[in-house]
């Protein structure tokens, strides 16, 4: 909980220097388009917090993002499917990739940093050759307006995708901190023998967080789909996955598994899409966005361990 | 060693501590866990340095800033766990960290060949230089650390529970080995929680308790009961007692019992309810592998087991674990607990289905039984949201003891309960065991430890190679029957594994 808490309040810090120095931060527009981002990228960030949980790693998210859009676009423009046929089958493709994931992980026990490279070439691959190289968009496509609302309409006056985002949040809080599924993750992610010796199906929880993370990641796929309203194969999402992982790690997530939070992967998503509207807002040139955001999730991960190692210490006494 | 004082934050783990080493002596250091032994050897080796009293080598004061300084003045360490890179040969671990180069600034292969063989012809070990770790048994890794520090002209050489996990004549080959090197005029602290060990080998003994000299015991006055009473400071029975519950014979009954390590043997044996049957053997006689067979963590083993009239089919730990077989791994931070969780986290982590409504957990039944268990396995710790990691060997054993305990169990197979742990926490370990017994329940207890094998069990099966080589009944079982059935001869007294 500390954890959430530091980086609350570096959130805050944050957001108060922002607009104390550019007034423009708490305008209605600002606000509504940051929370509208913070909702698109949470909800993958949150199924590669699960992943890295137990201490795996997705780095296909960006590629199946653009691989979802362009299918998206496609299904619905030149194949006319109705939309929640062609939001099924998004998903469906989707949960499947995970599986074959989480297959290739458990049953075939290869590294989850190559299958999820391999992913990341192949479903970009995949989504140019589809799209034949070219972007696709949603103009001509009839009857979709209920799936246009539910990705970027608003609710009680917030974007969608922040609605969506918060709802998942829940949801996803219970999996993780209250549900026996969600205890079997950490005690995975921690040590998989120990989990293994205690009677859990290690391969199927390990499994299972991959094709979560997989379906949470076509969910975003729709709603940045319709964010963007057109899918250049080649270049959208590029990066995700690395959005993904900084915002975990920020958010107390450990690459050796076992460790994080729903609170603190969402706060830790927030926090990175701030400082790219302090960047957009302060007149920082722009091509510095990358610099600032590695430099900060630094700064957070160094604070963190310094702590870390100072409670260390603490505790430590002679055997 | 003179008047060492060493604190740490909320404890004094070294009160006033005196030790002296003779040259060529073997020095045995006893004490429960926690009394400072292996904080006064880091001492001694640089990982820590006292607050107060000093070192003295040779009469001459020194000062031993940190590892470096140690090896200087010819100390070296061979820790519990061993330091050794199974990635690489034997000259390699010998000399690393301090590769001799050649005339182009690479490390010298040809020297450092040629400098490690003649060491291992001193320790008798018959195994090439250029041999990797990997392919080396842990003994023979333990002996190449041996090595390296008489490589380093090591003056005394402090041994952390090296035995522990030793066989029975990789134990013998060790203890010839000190005393060789005591011989050769290096002296050595032999840190142990084997007193037959001690018994054997010691010029001298001496026990810390609490941080604090305890006594110390000349070569004539070593017994078994003098160590044990200085280091807890009170008596111990330590002697079979026995019990008087009904017992239910061939209750649990194992057959066909395959693991991949001996695949061309099976084991079979029946236990009853109500007895500790003891698993006596050399390390690798595969009683390990036979027990995880059983509880389905052998994918390419397997057997047939029944519970009482019961053919129980078991694939997984799950399995196992459904039918109330348990098992206590061997590698208590490795396979028996999640250590960076909470006690209440690791308590109920198998029966969490108990402790839920909808698959979500409800934290205030998962905090009363481990309370409960907390109070009824006296486990010292601050509490149930305790890391599991904080706690000390024994009390980390009672937690996982507990999470079975909770779960009623008809079997309990425990594979070297009280490894690492010290007297006192062993002696609650077996009177757990024993009421687990009398309660009706199947207890089958894997141990190197030839006095816990003749202490705690009602029957000793003794292996040897993936197969029993004999089942002994209570009055037959002493150190020689036990000993001549691990190395495989056969004994008129042994009972044949099953009875026809």
């Amino acid at each position: 909980m500390k954890k959430e808490l530091g980086i609350s309040v570096l959130l805050f810090l944050l957001c108060a220097v922002t607009a104390i120095l550019n007034p423009k931060f708490l305008s209605a527009v600002n606000l509504f388009n940051t929370a509208n981002l913070i909702g698109l990228y949470g909800v993958f960030s949150l199924g590669l917090g699960l992943v890295i949980i137990t201490g795996g790693i997705d780095l296909s998210v960006g590629s199946l993002c653009a691989l979802t859009g362009v299918l998206l676009a496609m299904a619905l423009t030149e194949w006319h499917w109705a939309w929640p046929l062609a939001a099924a089958m998004v998903l469906g493709i989707s949960a499947l990739l995970g599986l074959a994931h989480g297959l290739l992980i458990t049953r075939g026990k290869l590294q989850p940093f190559i299958v999820t490279l391999c992913g990341l070439l192949i479903y970009r691959g995949l989504a140019r050759f589809i799209a034949g190289d070219g972007t696709k968009g949603f103009s001509g496509a009839e009857g979709i307006e209920p799936l246009r609302h539910l990705a970027s309409g608003k609710f009680l006056g917030m974007p969608m995708p922040f609605v969506i985002l918060l709802v998942l949040a829940v949801v996803m809080w219970f999996v993780l901190h209250r549900s026996i599924y969600g205890r079997y993750l950490l005690a995975v992610g921690r040590n998989e023998q120990a989990a293994r010796f205690s009677g859990i199906n290690t391969p199927l929880v390990v499994a299972s967080a991959y094709v979560i993370a997989a379906l949470l990641t076509g969910v975003s796929g729709i709603l940045i789909a319709f964010y963007t309203n057109s899918v250049g194969p080649s270049n959208h999402g590029n990066f995700y996955e690395l959005y993904g992982i900084a915002a975990a790690v920020l958010g107390g997530c450990s690459l050796r598994g076992g460790e994080g939070s729903v609170v603190g992967i969402v706060i830790g998503t927030a926090l990175l899409l701030v400082l790219q509207n302090l960047v957009n807002l302060l007149g920082i040139p722009s091509s510095l966005n990358f610099a600032v955001m590695g430099a900060v999730v630094l700064f957070g991960v160094l604070a963190d361990q310094i702590l870390k190692n100072r409670a260390a210490r603490k505790i430590t006494r002679p055997s | 060693m003179r008047g060492i004082s060493k604190r740490f934050p909320g404890v004094i783990a070294l009160d006033n501590v005196s030790l002296d080493v003779g040259r060529g002596e073997v020095l045995a250091l006893c004490g429960e866990n926690g009394a400072g032994k292996s904080t006064l050897m880091k001492i001694l080796g640089g990982v820590y340095q006292p607050d107060g009293g000093e070192l003295l080598l040779e009469g001459q004061p020194v000062k031993i800033h940190n590892v470096t300084d140690a090896m200087k003045s010819g100390v070296a360490f061979i820790h519990q766990e061993l330091n050794v890179l199974d990635n690489l040969d034997v000259a390699a671990n010998v000399f690393l960290g301090r590769e001799p180069k050649n005339a182009f600034g690479l490390i010298d292969n040809r020297k450092i060949h040629a400098d490690t063989a003649p060491l291992l012809q001193r320790l008798g070990l018959e195994v090439s230089s250029r041999t990797r770790l990997d392919r080396l048994s842990i003994a023979h890794q333990q002996m190449v650390e041996i090595a390296k520090a008489l490589s380093l002209h090591s003056r005394l050489i402090i041994m952390d529970e090296p035995t522990s996990s030793l066989t029975l004549t990789e134990t013998d080959c060790l203890l010839d080995l000190v005393v060789s090197l005591r011989r050769q005029g290096v002296s050595v602290v032999y840190i142990s929680h084997r007193l037959g060990e001690v018994n054997r080998i010691a010029d001298r003994v001496v026990v810390l308790r609490d941080g604090k000299n305890a006594g110390e015991l000349s070569r004539s006055e070593i017994t078994h009961d003098r160590i044990v009473n200085l280091m807890v400071g009170r008596e111990i029975k330590s002697s079979y007692t026995g019990s008087t519950a009904a017992k239910t014979p061939g209750f649990f009954k194992v057959r066909n019992a395959r693991s991949s390590r001996y695949p061309a043997s099976t084991v079979e044996f029946d236990a009853s309810r109500g007895e500790i049957l003891g698993f006596a053997g050399l390390v690798g006689a595969g009683r390990s592998e036979i027990v995880k067979a059983i509880v389905g963590l052998d994918a390419a083993g397997g057997a047939e087991v029944s519970i009482g009239e019961d053919r129980v089919a078991i694939h997984s730990p799950a399995d196992a674990i459904r039918h109330g077989i348990y098992l206590v791994p061997e590698d208590r931070r490795g396979e028996g607990l999640v250590t960076g969780m909470t006690v209440r986290e690791n308590t109920t982590l198998p029966s969490l289905k108990k402790y839920s409504t909808l698959h979500l957990i409800r934290r205030d039944r998962e905090r009363k039984v481990t309370d409960e268990q907390i109070a009824s396995l006296k486990i010292k710790t601050p509490g149930g949201e305790a890391l599991v990691v904080n706690l000390s060997g024994g009390n980390q054993q009672k937690v996982v003891l507990g999470k079975w305990l909770s779960m009623a169990p008809k079997v309990m197979i425990l594979d070297e309960p009280t490894r690492g742990i010290d007297v006192g926490a062993k002696a609650e370990i077996y009177r757990l065991m024993r009421e687990l017994a009398d309660r009706g329940g199947v207890i089958l207890m894997i141990s190197s430890d030839m006095e816990e094998v003749l202490n705690v069990s009602d029957r000793v099966a003794v292996m040897h190679e993936g197969k029993i080589s004999g089942i002994l009944e209570r009055p037959d079982c002493n150190e020689e029957n036990v000993m001549n059935l691990a190395v495989g001869k056969t004994l008129a007294a042994a009972k044949p594994a099953v009875k026809v």
